[in-house]
């Protein structure tokens, strides 16, 4: 892993947002290694330590430079292998060693313990450090190793160990294994620090942490008969202070609150948020472009996000039928939803996340770009480009929101030199600064912004 | 020279340190081998010592280490040097898994026990728990809730005050990992010695402020320390200081709530006597029995005796009448077979409750209509009570009934359910008396010798030595034992093979008669069977049957048997022969 200093500041148009350090590998899009693209990245809950998962199945840990110093840099923590690729001889089907979701639990002691999963295994690992040691003398060995007779024990001392040095270790305390046919795409924690769910494509469990053997589905969206399947879930996130409230989106743009208080199986729902679909805007791509790839609830649960393909929305729990806000992420692509269709891309699956006072939301796009916006639009929007010098930023989206019809500074984007292959799904900000870390395909950008 | 004796003991000190995990685990599962070889200076100055500095380890490892170190005070020199102890232990209290925690304190309480009247050992435990308490990590302070009952007992006036304020910060603490821990010992804490005044100054308003926290989880717990609370109270307190928070549980908007005051209710119930059960509470258990999930109305169910037992006699009858014999009609329908068991199992001990009239009138149409029940455990629950039927309502009226339902079972698809009911056969049998038994369920018992599952052959023959026992040695003679030597000419050797082990089952309670003219000519012919298992099961049979017979027998026919099977072909009868021999040698 490189790691480069921070960059000179160039702070004039990105509202104080500079680049502060990047790790991965330089080399170009085009020869980068299928294992080393990042799949997910999150702070812990004091923002000392970051995690990054990967396609091949790693996970590498950073922590942060002088911890307590305003300094935003981290450095290398350790890297272990979470998942290895795996065969399911029943189905035929190979699964996939790539880390969809880390989670953070709450640190019990000195360790760092945390979930981790792919399409099927969610795995709890706990990272400590651990002093190797040696026995250097004890009872029965004689200096040289050879064993000592019985006749020559005379007294009775006690092992002398040498510690050798000091590891960064890393152990699997859980496997929860075997509850899920279809593929993981989310993992939450529940404010109790007890229990977390899992969501796969068309169902809910819920665990305890302790048991690796057992868990309820507590909601479950499989017909009957699979030929009338229409919509799966894309997201789940536990409320983070209500202990029985959790929420799924899911592919037809809707997402469902549930309250696990009411009933022990969530197949109903409490709240569903879904905007209706101006009907002049419908076309072959409609349906694509509003499945959610993702919901975040703001840390006070008071507001939920979601991202679907061209737009990220705000929404208010207290209100269902439409969202406060909505935020266009890259406009000038509803042009091209042919192309992105061919090239896959229009299924990409773009990650959001509330900054840590919950004012701010942080989304991808492409071309190595990602976008700030002021959740209730008080300041101007930033988009920012993951690269290691400051650039001009190409885009300043000075419109508030879609909603008003003042198009405007779109034009520095032209969507035909858009880099397709470079994209930001995944990115994480720190729980209390507004420090930030940017996934793009292989690198972890970081980003902080000036006080 | 050496000393041949350390030797062992140096093995084991060694493999404290041994790279392999489960030499490791034996050695700390023997410390007190090693603590004894060494002797309780060294086993205080160097052995525990050296122990603190080795947590580090695999979870079983510390789970046995924290276990061993609870049986240690008299190795290191009695109560006096106890607190050498805190040092390992509270390391062992900070580890994340809960079962190291909670062996760790238990160890420490086990200690702490042992400390009476000596104030200056206790001081370095009640140091430990406010080190632990208000230490960083939520292990400490969840390991922290589980020392106060044991220690405050030996405090001071001025350290219990402390150890309150303590206790509270624990309950208010910011991770609910901590307020669950504490709103679990909340109950023992006010239950050990906490003068009256102070229950009701500071742990009630505690109590009742984790019976309304915002998680579901400890507002659970907290629903059990009532009972500990309650307890500590005088009637009018309990009337106003703990009633309302465990009627509010009772109606929480969590199920997991409502299910635990439904599962605590019997206990809840006794600490609050019986005259606020009548007032308060009939009020708050009856809707938990209409509850809209099963899991609830599950435990609701279990207690449905027990809540009636103990209800004050001016209401008993009214209450079960009109309250909850309603309920529990509905539940006899419920949708979940959860409920319908749960309420099988407990639903006779309302009998003696309504007394016989109401019984009949009542209950014993509900009874029959569970012993229809589509789920075989439901039908299950009610036989394995059926002696307290027998006692209140007499078999005639159950015979009817009862036996298409065992009949059904008995031929169950599931071989769990048929084993199920073979067990209850006897208690059925000695019910219904034996000509009830030859007539209706005799032929069953032999169907079972012959089922295609192995473990219900097997029980079987253990059924029909149990109702040897119970009908005698004639009945068995005319009624099963032709029955089972008639098999020993089974084409298939598997049902021949029961021939034999029904034989060795019967061979303790039959007479020597009965063993030596019967069972004897039959087992000594299947010694010529030309499957081995069948030939060495004859051998191992023999040899049991031989301590029934006189000698003589044993002489003339037994032995050359045995001799001829000891030539065998096949190794397996051969040895079980020479081992019959041997015994029959002693």
């Amino acid at each position: 892993l490189l790691f480069i200093p921070a960059a000179t500041m160039t702070t004039d148009d990105a509202n104080g947002w500079r680049f502060s350090q990047v790790f991965g590998d330089k080399g170009t899009v085009d020869d980068i290694t299928e294992a080393d693209v990042i799949s997910t990245v999150e702070f812990d809950q004091s923002g000392d330590y970051l995690a990054t998962g990967d396609k091949g199945g790693r996970i590498v840990l950073f922590e942060r430079n002088n911890r307590g110093k305003s300094s935003g840099e981290f450095k290398f923590y350790t890297e272990f292998q979470s998942h290895e690729p795996e065969f399911d001889y029943l189905k035929s089907l190979e699964i996939e060693e790539k880390i969809n979701k880390i989670k953070w639990l709450r640190r019990p002691n000195s360790g760092h313990f945390l979930l981790s999963t792919n399409d099927k295994t969610i795995k709890l690992w706990k990272v400590y450090e651990k002093n190797m040691q040696a026995v250097v003398e004890n009872n029965t060995n004689n200096p040289d190793g050879s064993k000592k007779g019985a006749d020559s024990v005379t007294s009775l001392k006690f092992p002398k160990v040498q510690t050798t040095e000091s590891v960064v270790a890393a152990m699997p305390k859980r496997v929860y294994a075997n509850a899920h046919a279809y593929h993981i795409n989310s993992i939450s924690i529940n404010s109790d620090d007890e229990t977390y769910i899992s969501a796969d494509d068309l169902r809910i469990n819920l665990w305890s942490l302790h048991l690796q053997d057992q868990s309820f589905n507590i909601v479950d969206i499989k017909p009957a008969n699979m030929e009338e399947l229409t919509e799966v879930i894309t997201a789940a996130e536990f409320h983070p202070l209500a202990c029985n409230i959790f929420m799924y989106s899911s592919s037809k743009g809707t997402i469902k609150l549930s309250d696990m208080r009411a009933q022990a199986l969530c197949d109903g729902h409490a709240k569903v948020f879904e905007e209706e679909e101006d009907p002049s805007n419908k076309s072959f791509f409609s349906e694509i472009i509003s499945s959610i790839s993702d919901v975040r609830f703001s840390h006070d649960g008071r507001y939920i996000i979601s991202r679907d393909y061209l737009t990220v929305k705000v929404w208010d729990v207290n209100m269902e039928n439409k969202p406060v806000k909505t935020f266009g992420i890259h406009e000038y692509l509803r042009s091209k939803l042919c192309d992105l269709y061919e090239n896959d891309c229009i299924f990409d699956k773009f990650e959001c996340t509330f900054s840590g006072d919950s004012n701010y939301i942080m989304t991808g796009s492409y071309h190595n770009m990602f976008n700030i916006f002021d959740r209730e639009g008080n300041s101007p929007n930033v988009t920012l480009e993951a690269t290691k010098v400051q650039k001009k930023k190409p885009a300043t989206k000075k419109t508030l929101s879609i909603g008003r019809k003042k198009k405007t500074v779109q034009e520095e984007v032209n969507p035909d030199n858009i880099d397709y292959n470079k994209k930001i799904l995944h990115t994480s900000w720190h729980p209390h600064e507004n420090l930030i870390a940017v996934a793009t395909t292989n690198n972890l950008y970081m980003f902080q912004q000036a006080v | 020279m050496g000393d041949d004796s350390l030797y062992p003991v140096a093995v084991l000190i060694d493999e404290l340190k041994n790279e392999d995990v489960t030499q490791r685990l034996n050695s700390i599962k023997r410390l007190s081998t090693i603590a004894e070889a060494l002797g309780k200076d060294r086993t205080r100055g160097e052995l525990v010592p050296f122990l603190t500095d080795s947590i580090d380890d695999e979870d079983e490892v510390l789970l046995a280490l924290a276990e061993e170190l609870g049986k240690f005070v008299p190795f290191v020199g009695g109560a006096e040097h106890a607190h050498v102890l805190v040092k390992p232990l509270e390391v062992l209290t900070t580890m994340e898994e809960n079962v190291v925690r909670e062996k760790a304190v238990e160890s420490l309480r086990g200690i702490i026990g042992q400390l009476t009247e000596m104030p200056k050992q206790v001081q370095a435990f009640i140091d430990l728990v406010r080190r632990l308490s208000t230490g960083d990590w939520f292990t400490t302070r969840t390991s922290a809730c589980g020392l106060f009952a044991a220690v405050f007992v030996h405090a001071d006036a001025k350290t219990k005050a402390e150890l309150i304020q303590l206790f509270s910060a624990l309950c208010q603490d910011d991770t609910p990992m901590v307020r669950r821990a504490a709103a679990g010992k909340l109950g023992e804490f006010a239950s050990c010695g906490v003068a009256a005044a102070d229950v009701q100054a500071h742990l009630v308003p505690l109590f009742q402020r984790l019976a309304q926290d915002e998680q579901d989880s400890v507002r659970l717990l907290a629903v059990e320390s009532s009972v500990g609370v309650a307890k500590q109270l005088s009637e009018a307190d309990r009337k106003k200081l703990v009633v309302p928070t465990v009627k509010a549980c009772a109606s929480d908007a969590s199920w997991r709530v409502r299910y635990m005051v439904a599962d605590k209710f019997a206990d809840i119930q006794q600490a609050m006597g019986q005259e606020l059960t009548k007032a308060e509470l009939i009020g708050a258990y009856i809707p938990l029995l209409k509850d809209q999930e099963a899991e609830v109305r599950t435990a609701a169910s279990f207690k449905v005796p027990d809540f009636c037992v103990n209800l004050h006699e001016s209401v008993q009858r009214d209450t079960v009448l009109k309250l909850v014999m309603p309920c529990v009609n509905d539940l006899v329908a419920d949708e979940s077979q959860h409920v319908r068991a749960a309420l099988a199992s407990v639903i006779m001990a309302l009998a003696p409750v309504l007394g016989k009239e109401s019984t009949i009138e009542h209950l014993l149409p509900l009874f029959l209509r569970l012993l229809k029940d589509e789920f075989p455990e439901v039908r299950l629950n009610i036989i394995s009570k059926l002696d307290k039927v027998n006692q209140v309502i007499g078999i005639d009226l159950l015979s009817q009934s009862l036996l298409p339902a065992i009949v059904e079972l008995a031929e169950d698809r599931q071989w769990r359910v048929r084993l199920a009911i073979i067990e209850y056969i006897p208690l059925l049998a000695e019910q219904l008396g034996v000509d009830f038994f030859d007539e209706k369920l005799s032929n069953l018992c032999m169907t079972w010798l012959g089922d295609c599952v192995f473990s219900i052959r097997e029980a079987a023959t253990l059924n029909l030595r149990r109702l040897t026992e119970n009908f005698g040695d004639d009945w068995a003679r005319n009624s099963i034992i032709p029955k089972v030597l008639s098999m020993c000419r089974h084409p298939n050797y598997l049902y021949r093979m029961t021939t034999l082990f029904a034989v060795s089952a019967l061979t303790d309670v039959a007479s020597p008669d009965v063993v030596g003219t019967l069972m004897l000519p039959c087992v000594l012919q299947m010694a010529e069977d030309t499957v081995p298992n069948v030939r060495f099961n004859v051998a191992k049979v023999l040899g049991s049957i031989s301590a029934k017979v006189d000698g003589g027998v044993v002489k003339a026919q037994i032995v050359p048997v045995l001799n001829s099977l000891t030539k065998d072909a096949d190794g397996d009868v051969k040895f079980y022969a020479a081992e019959s021999l041997a015994v029959l040698a002693k």
